[in-house]
């Protein structure tokens, strides 16, 4: 095959024809849509919610920033249950300094909940 | 195309169609059912959806939780009242072209609760069903033999003309109107473009 004078030329064909591939489908599908499935939008069709109900109210509502302080609260608390599983455990075996050390441990604790007991931040308002 | 024509044509091996029966071929070996179960008949569908009855053999494993995905909807259960509006809200929501089966006899026609005060008496007084299921409930093989039913009326769907699908139909309206509370019913009891009850002649 004789070559032609530029050679890209055969580059660009061949773009074409990789980019045609590539559309033409997509442009058959869009034809068959335009003709053979129609928007058809409705006032259901276009709601927002997808379960069947309707929304009601406002969806930019507020939630109570107290609830993080409880669940701060509950976190120290469950972390530390996860402490005194293995000190019950091991209750007999230890060491005075061991002993100690999670009193002390427990004592930080418990001086956070009275903390937060002053601050009246156990109390639901 | 001559049908004479189009078989001398396969004898000697060519093979001929038309888009339509590409298109339908591809839509109803590709069904999209919408997950949604309303209770007992909803066991026996999921039951044809896993392995022992095996709903992708049909090409509608693909269960879609939501109904802007769906192309069927199995009505599978009792629909009472509280539940109708809804029932009917989610299929205005699904996009075209669209299909119902309503399972067992309590989405047919009410069922064993027909005389309940809160049970509507067949889904189809509010949107148009495709295929009809009795049992209570059908075994997984009744909703198979429904969903090939249903697979044979989608193929043989035309395009054009005057039995084309309801979204071609510039006029038609795109959602059905979905029933209120009233004071003692659903309002409307029913809607008058779908449900054609055959009317009671008095023997003389």
């Amino acid at each position: 095959m004789q070559s032609p004078d530029n050679p890209y030329l055969l580059i660009i064909v061949l773009l074409l024809g990789a980019v045609g591939f590539g559309l033409l489908p997509l442009a058959l599908a869009w034809l068959w849509a335009k003709k053979f499935s129609p928007p058809k939008p409705g006032q259901d069709k276009n709601a927002i919610y997808e379960c069947g109900l309707e929304s009601k109210g406002d969806a930019w509502i507020q939630f109570k920033s107290e609830y993080y302080l409880y669940a701060i609260i509950f976190l120290i608390f469950d972390v530390e249950t996860i402490f005194l599983l293995p000190f019950a455990v091991a209750f007999t075996g230890l060491t005075v300094g061991a002993f100690i050390a999670m009193m002390v441990f427990l004592l930080l604790l418990v001086e956070g909940l009275f903390w937060a007991w002053q601050k009246g931040v156990l109390t639901w308002k | 195309m001559d049908e004479a024509l189009r078989s001398e044509l396969s004898k000697q091996g060519i093979f001929t169609t038309t888009l339509e029966d590409v298109y339908n071929w591809g839509r109803k070996n590709s069904v999209w059912p919408l997950s949604f179960g309303l209770a007992c008949c909803a066991i026996e569908m999921i039951a044809a959806s896993m392995a022992r009855f095996d709903l992708a053999r049909f090409g509608a494993e693909v269960f879609r939780p939501s109904p802007r995905q769906a192309d069927l909807m199995i009505v599978a259960g009792t629909v009472t009242k509280k539940m109708a509006p809804q029932v009917v809200r989610l299929y205005n929501q699904m996009p075209e072209p669209k299909y119902v089966i309503a399972m067992g006899a309590c989405a047919i026609s009410g069922g064993p609760f027909k005389q309940g005060y809160n049970v509507l008496k067949g889904i189809d007084r509010y949107i148009p069903v495709d295929v009809h299921i009795p049992g209570c409930p059908p075994r997984p093989e009744a909703l198979l033999h429904a969903f090939m039913t249903l697979q044979a009326k989608i193929d043989e769907q035309a395009l054009t003309g005057q039995f084309r699908p309801r979204h071609l139909v510039q006029d038609s309206p795109s959602e059905f109107p979905v029933p209120e509370f009233g004071e003692h019913d659903l309002e409307p009891p029913s809607n008058p473009d779908v449900w054609h009850p055959p009317a009671l002649a008095k023997a003389e």
